[in-house]
This record gives C-alpha cells, structure tokens and sequence, in this order.
C-alpha cells in the first residue's frame, strides 16, 4: 500500500520539477482595438502567471493569411495553445479571464499556488 | 438632376433582369431564367441529404470548366478528400481542377472542445481565408458549405449574425457569385434563420417518399429581380451529376410539320388519309391485354429505322432482347437496325425508381441519341410508379418535351374493362391520333379490331378494320359489314364464303335464264316458221280454190249458155222440156 502511494507523490514532485514550457500564438488582425486589447490581456497573464516558462508569437492574420488555413482560424483574435497538450484555442479579445486561465489550464496551478 | 430623370422616363419601357449566373446544371438555368443571380449570394436550403452540397459543388465545377469561372469552396463539414470523393462518384474531376487552379477546396475545421471564448471577437479570419483564396485564383463562384456549422462551434449568437450579415455583404460587394447551403429547419427554411440575411435568391430542395418512391424535389422560393419557375422540379442525381426538370412548358409553341410518316402498316396508312401520321406528332395506342399494342408499335419502328431514321423504345415490360426476339414471331427484324445504331431500348421496371426520375431519364436518353421517333411501351405500367394526377402531368411533359423537338411519339397504352375510350392516365386530350385495338368477340373466338378514334388535321377513315396478326407482321383487312355488324374471324370468312357462293348461285342463274330465253326465241323462231308455212299453205290453198272457183264459174256460164241454146231450141220445138231451173220453179 505505500509503496504505490511514494510512487505517486515521487512522480507528482518530478512533474513540478519540470519547468512547464507554454507555446502560444495568437493571430490578431492588424492594429484593432480588439487586437490591442488581446494583446495587452495576453501578455499581463503571462508575465504574471508564466513568467519564464513561455513563448509567445503574435501573428498578424493580414500579414500571413497563409496560415489561417493550417491553424483552423476562424475568429480573430484567437489565442492557440500549441504545447502543453491538449491544444486549444482561445477565441476573442482575452478580457474574459477565468476563461482565459481555464483554457490555459491554469486555474488549477493558480488554486495550488 | 432633371435632365438626367427625364432621361430615365425617355427611356424604352424595356424589361431588363439583373445579370445572371448560369450554373450549367441541366434544367436549373432553364427554371431561373439563365441562372443564379450574378453577385450574389443564393441560399440552398434542405433537409439532410437532400444534395444542397452537390447543387453547389456542381455549380462551381461546371463553373470552372463551362464558363472558365473559378470557384472556391469553403467547406465546413467535409474535408477537402472527402468532398473531392464524394463529387467524383458523380464524375466530376475536382481534383484536376484543383491541380489546374481552376477549384479550392478549403476545409474550416471547428472543433468546439478545442474552443473556450475570452472575449470579443469578429470573424476576420473566416473571411480572410475566403479573401485569400478567391485572389489566388481570381474566383468569381464561391460556395459556402454549411455555413451554419459555425452556430455549432461559436456560442456567441449575435456576434455570429452580425458577421454572417457582414460575409454575405462583402461576398455581394466583391461581386462573387454565392451558393451558400443550409440545414431546412423546424418550420423555418434553414435552423438559424439564414434567409434572414440571404433574400436575393433562395433555393428549396426535398425529398419525398410515394408509395415507396423516393423523389427529390427543388422550388425556388424565392429570386429577387427574376421571372423563374414556381413549381416544384423533381430533380436526379445520377452519375453525371444533377438533372432538374424543368416540367412543364407554359406555351404551346411547337411547329406544326407538315411532313408524314408511314406507321409502317400499310393498312393503317391507307386509313390516315393513305399517308400515315404527322411528324411530331404523338400517338397514342389503346387497347385490352394482347390486342397486338406493341406489334404496331414495331411496325411504327421498323417503318422508322428502314426510312434511316432513329428509333428508341422506353420498354416498361419486357426486355431488349425479349422485344426484338418478340417481334421477330411476326416477321419484323430488328437486330440489324440495332447493330447499325438505329435503334436503341431503354428497358426498366417501372418500379425501378420515381415517375420523375423516368422521366429525366428519359430526357436523359432523348438528348444523348436524338432519335427521330420515339415508343413509350406501355405507359399505363408507369401506374405502379405514382397517382394518375402525377402521371399524366408527366407525360403532358413528355408529349410536350418530345414535340418541341419534332419527335414522332408513340405511346401505347392497356386498358381494362369495357371503358375502351377511356385512358385511365387521361391522356388522350395530349395525343393527336389515337388508334384503338379492340376485341371482338363472337361465334366462339376473339378477333383483333382497330379504328381510328381520332387523329387531329386529317380526314381519316372511320371504319373498324380487322387486323391479323402473322408472321409477316400487321395485316389489315376490309371490314365487313354484314347485317350483324362487323364480322370477324371465321365469322367473317363463313359469310364471306356464303357472299361468294350466292353470287356464283345467281350467276348461274342468269345463265340459265339466258338460256332459257334463246330456247324460247328459238321456239318462238320455229313457230313463226311453221305459222308462215300455214299462211303459205293456205294461201296456196286459196290461190287454187280461186282458181277452181273462176274454172267452176266459167263452167257454169258455159253450160248456160248451152243450156239458153238448148232452151230455145225446145221451144221451138215444143214447150214441155224444161231445164231443171225452170222446171222447179215452175213447181
């Protein structure tokens, strides 16, 4: 019975060890008000909430309408999360913070911590 | 300002559409009066599998090679592969037109587990995509394919009609020409109200099953700045893609020819004015089971393919092989005319699929061949496939169809009962000739009996014909008409019989008669003969009693002259002797 349950908590401290790396995109569409907006909320959570372990790449939907297609993007802005696994998209300006943070899978480290 | 209103005013009252589109789908251009409207976007509306994503996929692949017009897809359902799959199943190589830059197909996927919405947003990036691909390829046709697939993945509602208001107004500014499909809704076209925003052109498709009959319908509901048709089409999808039928023609314009042709029984000619049918026209053969419908349709198509003319037989009961090995029993070859390519069958179970679809086939089979006459064998079996109602209204197509190309048709039809001047299908108000078989039966046989019931612009016989059938094909005999009626069969022959045999009888008579007569004349010659002999004799006879009477007179006068001498010489001598006169008296 114990030895499963170290187990478990010896793996559960090795994930916490591994520094969470966070890939992110976010397509904005020229230089709106609501881009603006996506931005700015954007880059608030990370520098509070990721500080150090993330990437982020601003596209400009304008500027490579190629990859509109590859990423599935339909609604501007969107904010895709390539890495952690599961990917999601994150769609509109980012002012909606708990969704934010919920589809960032961040609302549980945020109880956590 | 003025000058220009007056203008306006001056000008001819003349009716000018708006530009159209035309979508290269056999029939659909016809009902829209040339096609979707130019510029903007059309709604096809449905419920599911009813073939709104061919509709629209066959616009633009018709549209990149007909009309040299680009086109996009925008799918939200389908993938790419899958769409290019699925539009080659009905012969369309959508692949190559990708691979020619003539066709994009691009597939939104959105995935609402992946999505969780932060905040504002617009739909930019659907529109950019669509931007993007219609300037790659400078695409005048785009088809959105269901747009509505977006109300599932995007839970902001007015966010969303706010930009599909949008899409639709730019898709019109840009002047691209829009198929956009749509799920039928509960009592509305489409489930999300898509016709609020798309009201230039709306597009209603169907699907009905009668009777275990599947058809599919189209409508167009609505066309600002068009004439189009109101009906409902039945359409097909088949392998070469959609049909629509454009059912009935309003006017009554086919030319009337003035040309005949033979119906391939001499007989039958002989009582249509001795010419046979008018080209074009449409004729129609009624009659009970096995009154010999479909040998006179043979004739009519022997008659055809030996004039070098094209023949297709719709068969609804029997086979190719089993028709042509048929009339072979009454001496009428046809494989040569069917190896030469004059002659084609067209031979399905009635059952096989919807009167609509029949009759698209038949459209179908019309077009391709562009054959000169035309035999539907027998009509009243299309009675297992729909209502009376619907059935005559498609062969009111047909008669219709076929006329307006000149097509010589001829239709056969069973009727049952006693009605015989009747067609269960109603039809014989569409048909110019119509020719009834009857039988006739009598003395312990049936016989076949026809006559023209009608036949519109000529004097044609009116007279009950008896017809044969044998192995050299349709014989026509002189009715009979006896004190009975018209006699058939064995009826006929045993009184012809009786005719010849009271004919003979009373030439026979006359010759006895004749002869009867020069006995007598000879009789009376011989009496006259012996008569004058009398005469003669008697005359002879009298000639000589004259002769004895002047001999005996001279006598007489002699002997009185004697006697006076005597007389007087007595007296002289004495007075006593007397001549025996004398004495007497003297007594």
């Amino acid at each position: 019975m114990r030895k499963p349950k170290s187990k478990t908590r010896e793996y559960e401290k090795a994930i916490a060890a591994v520094p969470r790396k966070y890939l992110l995109r976010l397509y904005i569409s020229g230089t709106t008000p609501r881009s603006v907006r996506a931005i700015e909320n954007i880059k608030r959570l990370c520098d509070t909430r990721l500080k150090g372990c993330y990437e982020l790449e601003i596209v400009d939907i304008y500027q490579q309408p190629a990859s509109l297609a590859t990423d599935q993007i339909i609604a501007v802005p969107t904010l895709i999360k390539t890495l952690p696994l599961p990917m999601r998209k994150l769609i509109g300006d980012l002012s909606d913070e708990e969704n934010v943070l919920m589809g960032l899978d961040l609302v549980k480290t945020s109880g956590a911590a | 300002m003025k000058n220009a209103s007056r203008a306006i005013l001056a000008r001819p009252a003349r009716r000018r559409e708006i530009p159209k589109c035309p979508t290269g789908i056999s029939g659909l251009d016809q009902i829209m009066a040339g096609g979707l409207p130019r510029g903007r976007p059309t709604l096809v509306c449905g419920s599911a599998g009813c073939g709104k994503t061919l509709l629209g996929m066959e616009f633009l692949i018709r549209g990149a090679i007909q009309f040299n017009e680009p086109g996009v897809c925008l799918s939200f359902e389908e993938t790419a592969a899958e769409l290019i799959a699925n539009v080659a199943s009905l012969g369309f190589d959508a692949q190559g037109l990708v691979d020619a830059g003539k066709l994009i197909v691009d597939y939104v996927q959105i995935d609402r587990s992946q999505i969780e919405e932060t905040g504002e947003y617009n739909l930019d990036g659907l529109f950019l995509r669509l931007d993007h691909a219609i300037q790659e390829i400078g695409a005048k046709r785009v088809l959105l394919d269901t747009v509505e697939s977006l109300f599932a993945g995007l839970s902001n509602e007015l966010v969303l009609r706010g930009e599909l208001r949008r899409l639709f107004r730019w898709l019109k500014d840009k002047g691209i020409t829009a198929v956009v499909t749509g799920e039928r809704g509960e009592g509305t076209l489409t489930r999300h109200g898509l016709e609020e925003y798309i009201s230039d052109c709306v597009i209603l498709l169907d699907h009905r099953v009668n009777n275990a009959v599947f058809t599919r319908r189209l409508r167009v509901v609505k066309y600002r700045g068009s004439t189009h048709g109101t009906n409902d089409y039945p359409f097909l999808i088949d392998e070469r893609g959609i049909s629509v039928l454009p059912v009935t023609s309003v006017e009554l314009r086919h030319a009337a020819l003035r040309e005949f042709v033979s119906s391939g029984i001499p007989g039958l000619d002989e009582m249509l004015q001795g010419r046979g049918f008018y080209r074009g026209n449409s004729i129609l053969i009624s009659g009970t089971a096995g009154t010999g419908k479909t040998s006179v349709g043979a004739h009519f198509v022997k008659a055809a393919v030996d004039r070098k003319e094209k023949a297709l037989v719709f068969a609804f009961e029997e086979s190719r092989d089993q028709w042509v090995r048929n009339m072979q029993s009454i001496g009428i070859e046809l494989e040569p005319a069917v190896r030469k390519g004059l002659l084609r069958h067209d031979a399905s179970r009635p059952t096989a699929f919807g009167l609509e679809m029949h009759l698209v086939r038949m459209h179908k089979a019309i077009e391709e061949f562009r054959p000169d006459v035309v035999v539907v064998d027998p009509i009243s079996a299309l009675a297992h496939a729909g209502s009376i109602s619907e059935i005559s209204g498609m062969l009111l197509r047909l008669v219709d169809y076929l006329k307006s190309l000149g097509i010589t048709a001829l239709f056969t039809t069973m009727v049952q009962g006693s009605e015989l001047e009747y067609t269960d299908l109603a039809i014989s108000s569409l048909v110019d000739t119509w020719i009834l078989l009857r039988d006739i039966e009598s003395g312990g046989e049936r016989n076949r009996g026809l006559y023209v019931l009608k036949s519109r612009g000529m004097a044609h016989s009116n007279q009950i014909r008896e017809f044969a059938l044998s192995s050299k094909g349709i014989r026509l005999r002189q009715a009979y008409l006896g004190p009975e009626g018209v006699l058939t069969g064995s009826a006929r022959v045993v009184q012809e019989a009786r005719e010849r045999a009271a004919e003979s009888a009373k030439l026979w008579e006359i010759e006895r008669r004749k002869l009867q007569l020069e006995r007598k004349r000879k009789a009376l010659d011989a009496q006259v003969a012996a008569l004058r002999v009398e005469v003669d004799a008697e005359e002879a006879e009298l000639r000589q009693l004259l002769a004895q009477e002047g001999q005996r007179l001279e006598a007489a006068r002699t002997e009185r002259a004697e006697m006076a001498g005597s007389r007087r010489s007595e007296a002289r001598a004495g007075a006593v002797q007397t001549g025996p006169n004398g004495g007497g008296r003297k007594r």
